[in-house]
């Protein structure tokens, strides 16, 4: 198993999880997640190597339809949700650049 | 008055849905201030639908098998043009621009919606105070939690607020509330109910289903929300279930089973309710099997990895790009973060922490990968229980509802309270909780009857017997 976790990857996870930690929740996020590390250790007594993962209850595998044309979302009624739209799309911040 | 009970007086003009509107509106304005049930009541939207309900009723028409029952929605149910904001800050007032399937189908079937009901924020949580809105209460005690994620349907309909409310259940949050609030409460088989419109928590084990006083009240409105939706790609291509026609059967030759190597923690009041329920269905003719389940006690670890490893997929969609609210930033990455992390609340930060990390390189075998394996050592093990007995019955939660605040600082005590629910998640088989009784402080305790996938209708019998015995 990985070595125990340090305050440097969960703050390389809550990067990656598009969150910013105070220095006070990164420290009880580390020890949350030391916890249930432990916790996770009891599944280490299992012998799991002939066992087929199973990632959902049904045996679909892919779904497909017949590609005819339906009722879609209004696009007035979607954008009227967004923070921001503007000439029917979502605006977003600037995305490139800023760094130049 | 229950749901088949109201329909029926509606259908047949003996009492108009107008009426039973506004003495659900009055329960709800005697009570609702201490036991907050509700994220937004929908008095005049009720009230309009009602008025056309009993005009349908009036030319003659056939509003549904649910005619007139007031019905209250989870908030992580999507409805079109109504705030749906499941309990957290980041959905801001989002208006969702379509209804969940399961919102269609019970006001197809008559059913009127009369609120959106407070949950633990994005359905994570056993206790109903993880909410951006305040905590719920039990009715039974207002310093003790309705349990949870759906404790704010369970409430509503302990309270009397509507006869029927709709939840959904990951890990437990349909049966445990209903236990700790002395209602029915049922998960299906996975696929059995559609999820378009369920906000998502963890899909591979998400799943919507009622809750009711009684078992015929939260069968027709099982059967009412059930059967093949094109929209959600999971669901069984079946015909709505029947269960209804099978309740009176008793439980005659039924075949029981006890799991006899049960993760230990039931407290003693529980399971002296549980021993009881073994007797009164063995006294009905039911023929209790001794079973092992020996994968059952890994349940709640394997689910630790997988509901939370979703969820932080599920929930990267929550962006402040299309809907919900967003934190300005100079770019769209630090919108990103600020937005997320100001939008969230502290349990859902640290499940999208923990499932981020069992997805993460280099951990994803060793976490996410080993658990899907337990998941199926779960299912196997349950079907190999399954040859010898048709149900089994377990503790549905191990205590009686506990005060409010008492967990709230040690997550993995609030985890335990589900260690007897999140096995038929991972299997995707059904499972039921109904009332038996009470335990410590005069509180209610469920007893959890399990059945194989698509074995509802002999799951409800059971569950009736149990019922019909405390009569």
């Amino acid at each position: 198993m990985p070595e125990r976790i340090t305050t440097a990857d969960v703050s390389k996870v809550a990067t990656l999880a598009r969150l910013t930690l105070t220095d006070a929740e990164l420290t009880s996020a580390t020890s949350e997640l030391d916890a249930m590390l432990d916790h996770f250790a009891e599944l280490d007594a299992l012998d799991l190597d002939d066992v087929e993962p199973m990632n959902n209850p049904t045996h679909l595998v892919n779904v497909m339809r017949d590609d005819v044309v339906g009722e879609t979302l209004d696009r007035d009624e979607v954008l009227a949700a967004a923070p921001l739209a503007e000439d029917d799309r979502f605006r977003v911040p600037p995305i490139l650049g800023l760094d130049d | 008055m229950g749901a088949l009970d109201i329909a029926w007086n509606v259908r047949n003009g003996i009492t108009s849905a107008v009426d039973i509107v506004e003495e659900h509106l009055a329960a709800i304005d005697a009570r609702e201030g201490e036991i907050h049930a509700f994220n937004l009541v929908l008095a005049d939207e009720a009230r309009l639908r009602a008025a056309e309900i009993d005009e349908m009723v009036q030319k003659g028409d056939d509003p549904g098998p649910l005619a007139g029952v007031p019905v209250a929605l989870k908030d992580n149910l999507c409805t079109r043009g109504i705030a749906t904001t499941c309990s957290s800050k980041i959905l801001g007032d989002w208006k969702p621009p379509y209804d969940a399937t399961v919102v269609t189908r019970l006001r197809d079937a008559g059913a009127i919606a009369i609120g959106k009901t407070n949950l633990d924020e994005f359905a994570m949580g056993s206790s109903t105070e993880n909410s951006a809105f305040g905590a719920t209460r039990n009715p039974h005690d207002t310093s003790r939690v309705p349990g949870g994620s759906s404790g704010g349907s369970a409430a509503a309909v302990a309270a009397g607020f509507a006869p029927i409310s709709l939840g959904s259940d990951t890990g437990g949050s349909i049966r445990q509330p209903a236990a700790l609030c002395g209602t029915v409460g049922v998960k299906p088989t996975y696929g059995a109910v559609s999820r378009l419109g369920l906000i998502a928590f963890g899909s591979s084990l998400d799943q919507v289903g009622p809750f009711a006083t009684d078992v015929a009240d939260a069968a027709v409105t099982l059967e009412a929300i059930s059967g093949h939706d094109p929209g959600d790609s999971t669901s069984i291509e079946r015909a709505p279930l029947e269960l209804r026609a099978k309740l009176e059967m008793g439980a005659a030759a039924v075949r029981v089973g006890r799991i006899t190597d049960l993760p230990a923690g039931a407290g003693p009041d529980v399971q002296e309710r549980l021993d009881e329920a073994f007797d009164a269905l063995a006294a009905a003719g039911a023929e209790i099997v001794d079973v092992e389940v020996p994968a059952f006690t890994y349940g709640l670890t394997a689910y630790y990895l997988i509901a939370p490893a979703e969820a932080s997929s599920n929930l990267a969609r929550f962006d402040g790009v299309r809907f919900g609210s967003r934190v300005t930033a100079p770019d769209t990455n630090q919108m990103y973060m600020a937005t997320r992390s100001d939008g969230f609340g502290a349990e859902v930060k640290r499940r999208i922490m923990l499932g981020t990390y069992a997805l993460s390189a280099g951990y994803q075998e060793a976490y996410y990968g080993r658990a899907q394996k337990v998941r199926r050592l779960i299912a196997n093990d349950f079907s190999a229980a399954y040859e010898q007995c048709d149900v089994l019955l377990t503790p549905t939660s191990p205590t009686v509802a506990f005060e409010v605040g008492a967990k709230t600082s040690d997550p993995l005590a609030m985890y335990l309270c589900d260690t007897y629910t999140i096995p038929s998640n991972l299997s995707g088989d059904p499972a039921m909780s109904v009332p038996f009784g009470t335990g410590a402080d005069g509180l209610p305790v469920g007893v959890q009857v399990l059945a194989p996938a698509l074995q509802e209708a002999t799951m409800f019998r059971v569950a009736a017997e149990l019922e019909r015995s405390q009569a």
